[in-house]
């Protein structure tokens, strides 16, 4: 099988679709006993079985009964853990950064509350078996660019179609706050006439998505109330649960005036907001907290802007954010190394973040944060059963991946990294 | 913050060549002779003194408890762009080996000092790959706080930076309207300017040893003139220049290798190299070395076949391969690489500390002084409160030639008081400008 998908990716055109099987379609009865059962939301369990069938957790725990006809996996000496999500990634909309024509993550303009991540997703992207295979099965799959940059949706890195990877969509309007984008990254007070020809463009993007939301606010108004028919604003309609509170926003920003501004908007217009980025979010704590949202962290491995700012800053918030009870979650930004999720959320655990915290910042509390913890995040009874068993934690580099579950379907270990190693790795002379 | 650490350093510099300093009750990674636990490191005079699990230090001597930590080698980076002052790439010329980086370095980038608090303490700083031969490159030592020419090797070899693919074919690049495309634009071309360059300065040598020739035996003759690139390129030819190459597709790499054979000099390190996997054998038959990130792909076409299993492959084929950064970010952690070459392919953990430490220092040629724990060697080292290779471990403190230039402790405490400063200065330049406009209002 995997000579003829190599055979086959060698014959296939440029950046068509990815030739690694897929979902099998398959939701058996499976059992994972005498391994570590790891349910995120409650105590490890040693020596523990995990019981999955037609895509569901049935049972977790010692004292479990293995269904008759169920397929047992001996987990002897092996951990088993929920798939992590990442919170923010562009895998399913890009493939090669530098080839515009696989690139789908930035529309034209400056708002784009229309444009739509879910029907946009590759699902023989390249990226989605590599991103899989170490344990990473959900992304917030995100729109970038612009201002309202557009709907971000929640997929499971498997499926036949866009519909069937989809899990939530919309996940989110994502705007990109303005910033002052020219200003140095000093906060001494700068020349007056300097300072404000540096705010002029920044007023004008913050007008006009000021004005945008006053538009689809009073675009629903005038929808709920039905007086009269409207000329339907694609535009506006898609800002409608938005402004009704329905759809969350994600707030784009990261130096402290910028969130601050953020926050003051969505107060504006009441919404429900979710930080991402946030660099500076330590000094905001008191703002952040009392308007109890969630934070979106990461990447982690990232430089901090400015060049007096700790070395750590980007490593410290997470646990900063814990020890004042704020919720988070961490993310990636990225597509080609989404994969490497757990490591950024490790990085926060160097730095002082407990480990299960880490852990959790990408199982159970993106879950939470993205509405799908009924589902998601956790090994329980009656949540899709998306499994990953490995040989220790996660979160290490060392530690190794050996079987992904999603919804239940046993999902292959092959990728494109590892077609490409068996082909060449004896390679004759 | 600068002046801070300055006024640290300066005290630490007091007396450099006396100072002793024991780390005790370590685990010692030596990276060439296994792991020591329980063990000791003496520096003295900037030199590593002994190691072992027996080191007694004279009393005058600084005593480091790092029980339950461990100790790395300087992390060697032999990728890097880091303290170089504007533009990495003098893209007039698609052969421009006659500039060199070392007279465009910066002693304020604040990456370097970021680079320290992740456990590195050595760089190639190369030029971009804007041109097919970019120019001379420069081997470094962060030392944050000294002067920037105290940052270069003593005695280090000369090396140059060249480029394949699609950087010097300017694939991704459209010049601005009213500037002409630079040729090369294809990877025939890209051979052609390298192999072009080397034939010149067969020329350029061949007319120097005439006028020689003549001269020795009193003949009159006039000596060709200089020409600063042609020198270069005969110092490349004469093994007075190391050659670092960046390269991506197996085709590529293939032709740069023959066309040294051909020309009868070696490429000491193929960089990024993330097709190397695919021509191994021919790599290590030529004897190159191979410098990449593990886990970079995607981000151009000639990055699309990159997998993580290179580092691994090369190295079971009897390449030197080591992980280098080409960011300011990723040199920071280039231990998450060296573990990935554990998770992706096996190596060893033997196998994969040293693709960050003394392959690199092989690579440039300084493995008798850096690069590993050895009695002899420059105290190049960092004190890690975890495994290195664990994602959950960060640096305690990082030394160059026995001096501390990262210390997360005093890191801490000098936050505070720059935090503290800034407040003052800040509520200073406030109250002026408001006093300002009060004078003026009158």
């Amino acid at each position: 099988m995997k000579r003829l998908a190599l055979m086959l990716l060698a014959a296939t055109p440029l950046f068509a679709q990815s030739t690694i099987p897929n979902n099998p379609g398959v939701k058996a009865t499976v059992a994972i006993r005498n391994a570590t059962i790891f349910p995120v939301t409650s105590a490890v369990i040693p020596n523990g079985t995990i019981v999955f069938a037609n895509g569901v957790i049935t049972a977790v725990g010692t004292n479990v009964s293995i269904p008759a006809g169920a397929t047992i996996i001996d987990g002897t000496g092996l951990s088993v853990y929920p798939g992590m999500i990442d919170s923010g990634s562009s895998v399913g909309l890009i493939e090669i950064d530098s080839v515009p024509g696989t690139v789908d993550t930035s529309e034209i303009g400056d708002l784009n509350p229309n444009a739509q991540a879910a029907v946009a997703i590759n699902p023989h992207s390249e990226l989605i078996p590599v991103t899989r295979v170490n344990g990473v099965t959900h992304v917030v799959s995100v729109p970038e660019g612009g201002i309202i940059s557009g709907q971000s949706a929640l997929i499971q890195l498997a499926g036949w179609t866009p519909p069937q990877m989809v899990v939530k969509s919309p996940a989110a309007m994502h705007v990109r706050f303005p910033r002052l984008r020219s200003a140095p990254l000093v906060e001494v007070p700068q020349e007056e006439e300097a300072e404000k020809e540096r705010t002029k463009g920044y007023t004008k993007d913050l007008d006009r998505l000021r004005d945008t939301f006053r538009d689809a606010r009073a675009y629903a108004k005038a929808s709920a109330a039905g007086t009269r028919r409207l000329d339907r604003d694609l535009l506006l309609e898609a800002l409608v649960p938005v402004v009704e509170g329905r759809v969350p926003v994600v707030m784009h920003a990261n130096q402290a005036r910028d969130i601050r501004a953020a926050l003051e908007f969505a107060d504006e217009f009441q919404l429900k907001v979710i930080l991402s980025g946030a660099q500076d979010v330590a000094r905001l704590i008191p703002e952040v907290k009392r308007r109890n949202i969630p934070v979106l962290l990461g990447p982690i491995l990232s430089l901090p802007q400015r060049e007096d700012d700790p070395y750590d800053l980007l490593f410290s918030n997470a646990k900063i954010l814990h020890d004042n009870g704020i919720q988070f979650a961490i993310q990636t930004q990225d597509a080609h190394n989404t994969r490497n999720l757990p490591y950024h959320a490790a990085s926060c655990a160097a730095f002082g973040l407990p480990k299960e915290e880490a852990l959790k910042a990408v199982t159970i509390y993106p879950a939470r944060i993205w509405g799908v913890a009924d589902r998601l995040g956790s090994l329980e009874v009656g949540k899709a059963a998306t499994v990953i068993v490995t040989n220790g934690d996660p979160l290490e580099i060392r530690t190794t991946v050996s079987r992904v579950f999603i919804a239940g379907e046993e999902i292959t270990m092959d990728s494109r990294h590892t077609l490409l190693n068996e082909k060449f790795e004896n390679r004759p002379k | 913050m600068k002046r801070v650490l300055l006024a640290l350093v300066i005290t630490l510099s007091v007396n450099a060549q006396e100072r002793v300093t024991l780390i005790r009750n370590a685990t010692i990674l030596t990276v060439t002779n296994g792991t020591i636990e329980r063990g000791s490191v003496l520096i003295r005079g900037g030199k590593i003194a002994a190691v072992g699990t027996n080191v007694t230090a004279p009393a005058n001597a600084r005593v480091i408890d790092a029980t339950g930590k461990f100790v790395l080698p300087g992390i060697i980076d032999t990728h890097s762009h880091t303290a170089v002052e504007g533009s990495v790439n003098e893209v007039s010329l698609p052969n421009t080996g006659m500039v060199r980086i070392a007279d465009a370095l910066t002693d304020d980038d604040i990456s370097a000092y970021r680079q320290l608090a992740g456990g590195t303490t050595m760089a190639l700083i190369l030029h971009g790959s804007a041109n097919a031969i970019g120019g001379q490159s420069q081997i470094v030592k962060w030392k944050w706080g000294r002067p920037v020419h105290e940052w270069l090797v003593d005695g280090a070899p000369r090396t140059i930076k060249f480029a394949l693919g699609e950087n010097p074919k300017s694939a991704n690049f459209r010049p601005p309207p009213g500037m002409q495309r630079q040729y090369p634009s294809t990877r025939m071309g890209v051979e052609e300017v390298v192999r072009k360059s080397f034939i010149d300065a067969r020329d350029y040598l061949a007319r120097r040893d005439e006028y020689e020739a003549k001269r020795k035996r009193g003949e009159a003759a006039i000596p060709p003139r200089r020409d600063l690139l042609m020198e270069t390129m005969a110092d490349i030819l004469t093994g007075r220049i190391d050659v670092h190459a960046h390269c991506y597709r197996a085709d590529e790499i293939v032709m740069l290798l023959r066309l040294a054979d051909e020309q009868g000099f070696r490429i000491r390190e193929l960089q990024h190299v993330l097709e190397g996997y695919k021509v191994a054998h021919e790599i290590a038959a030529h004897g190159a070395g191979a410098g990449t990130f593990i886990d970079w792909w995607g981000y151009k076409h000639e990055a699309y076949d990159a997998i993580p299993y290179n580092v691994a492959i090369m190295t079971r084929h009897g390449v030197l391969t080591s992980v280098n950064s080409d960011s300011d970010e990723l040199a920071r952690h280039l231990n998450h690489d060296a573990a990935k070459a554990m998770k992706y392919g096996g190596l060893t953990e033997e196998e994969a500390l040293r693709t960050c430490t003394i392959n690199g220092a092989k690579q440039l040629r300084l493995d008798h002084r850096v690069g590993s724990i050895e009695v002899g060697k420059d105290a190049d080292l960092a004190i890690w409160n975890g495994h290195p290779l664990s994602t959950y471990s960060r640096v305690d403190t990082t030394f160059i030639e026995g001096e501390v230039y990262f210390d997360r402790e005093q890191d801490l405490v000098r936050r505070e008081e720059l935090r503290r400063e800034k407040e003052e200065r800040l509520k200073k330049e406030k109250d002026a400008a408001a006093a300002e406009k009060k004078e003026k209002a009158k």
